[in-house]
């Protein structure tokens, strides 16, 4: 029993480990739209925003964000329940099946940026990693926008 | 042979009443259920609260105008700066009907959003927005008599420790104070100003 239990765990561990490399990396990633909007100081959180596509065959999964303009960036996602009540949690990782987008938007899942290094200024830009979990990156520029915008186009 | 009967009926009556707790506890989902009797019963602007220039301001003082009323608090990333926006748009989509229309930014976040923080905040949406707060009972009150909900999220990770959870939607409240309708957060702006623009002419 055991050793067909051990074996099963092995067979799983280098399934596992032999079908990560085979995950699209960034590669087949194309990030759309990125927007900020201004902060205020540095005192309360700033917010990002883009569509991420997946235009490879195999599933990826966004793992983490860094950002220099920020100590703790991390994905959130806002729901609202059918009594109008809206909240806030962390997101995860993210997974993108092939040929699927995710989009962070406003109400929905962004980017928040924890410890703002500097104030958000509108008219500035600044440059945000995606580490997917191949291990691969891609690295967005991101423009910010007036503290009103209201999408990619203000 | 006694004993262990009474203990069995003993047993049971815990069960029962732990089953009928369980029950209660579940069925007891008033916190939202407040909501249809707002149609029913009058159901008006009702507040007394500090604004974002340090002045007391109460319902009474924006008698005779329109009241768009929405909840927030400062440190929130997504939802209240799309919502100021949205707000924004709006006032600025009714054009020359703007000043028949007044919207409150109400703070369900007491601890953080003193009035100075809330200056730094609403006014840079340029709008004529008036952000309200208070002391946490004035909060809970407000709260009470819009039959908004809210609540405190220990996040670690979030500024100061907290988020906060709250309802989303804006609130119209007609010139005579009374509870006209609600827009669900995400609702577009254009479809909010055509349908103030249809209240307002009337």
């Amino acid at each position: 029993m055991k050793p067909v239990f051990l074996s099963a765990v092995t067979a799983l561990m280098l399934n596992v480990s032999l079908s990560a490399p085979a995950l699209a990396g960034a590669e087949d990633i194309i990030v759309d739209g990125a927007w900020s909007r201004a902060s205020i100081g540095t005192s309360r959180p700033g917010v990002a925003y883009m569509t991420i596509r997946n235009t490879g065959d195999e599933p990826v999964t966004l793992t983490e964000i860094r950002t220099e303009i920020a100590m703790m960036p991390e994905i959130h996602r806002t729901s609202t329940n059918e009594q109008g009540v809206s909240s806030m949690t962390p997101a995860g990782e993210i997974k993108i099946e092939p040929g699927e987008t995710v989009a962070l938007e406003p109400g929905g899942l962004h980017a928040m940026l924890m410890r703002l290094q500097r104030p958000m200024a509108e008219g500035e830009s600044y440059k945000m990693t995606l580490v997917f979990s191949g291990g691969g990156e891609v690295v967005v520029e991101v423009p910010i926008l007036g503290v009103a915008a209201r999408g990619p186009e203000g | 042979m006694r004993l262990k009967t009474i203990r069995w009926i003993l047993w049971g009556i815990t069960g029962a009443v732990s089953l009928s707790l369980a029950f209660a506890i579940l069925w007891r989902d008033d916190r939202f259920g407040t909501e249809p009797s707002r149609e029913t019963a009058a159901f008006r602007a009702d507040f007394e609260l500090t604004d974002h220039q340090g002045m007391v301001r109460t319902d009474e003082d924006f008698a005779g105008r329109w009241l768009l009323v929405f909840f927030g608090f400062a440190n929130c990333p997504d939802v209240c700066p799309t919502t100021l926006a949205e707000v924004a748009a709006v006032m600025d989509g009714l054009g020359v009907s703007a000043p028949k229309v007044q919207p409150l930014f109400i703070s369900i976040d007491p601890e953080r959003d003193t009035p100075a923080a809330l200056a730094d905040f609403v006014p840079r949406f340029d709008a004529g927005i008036i952000g309200l707060t208070g002391t946490p009972k004035q909060i809970s009150e407000t709260a009470r008599s819009f039959y908004i909900y809210y609540e405190k999220i220990e996040e670690a990770a979030a500024p100061g420790g907290y988020s906060m959870s709250h309802s989303s939607q804006l609130f119209l409240f007609g010139p005579d104070g009374a509870y006209v309708t609600a827009y669900a957060y995400g609702t577009p702006a254009e479809e909010i100003i055509a349908d103030l623009n249809g209240r307002l002419d009337t």
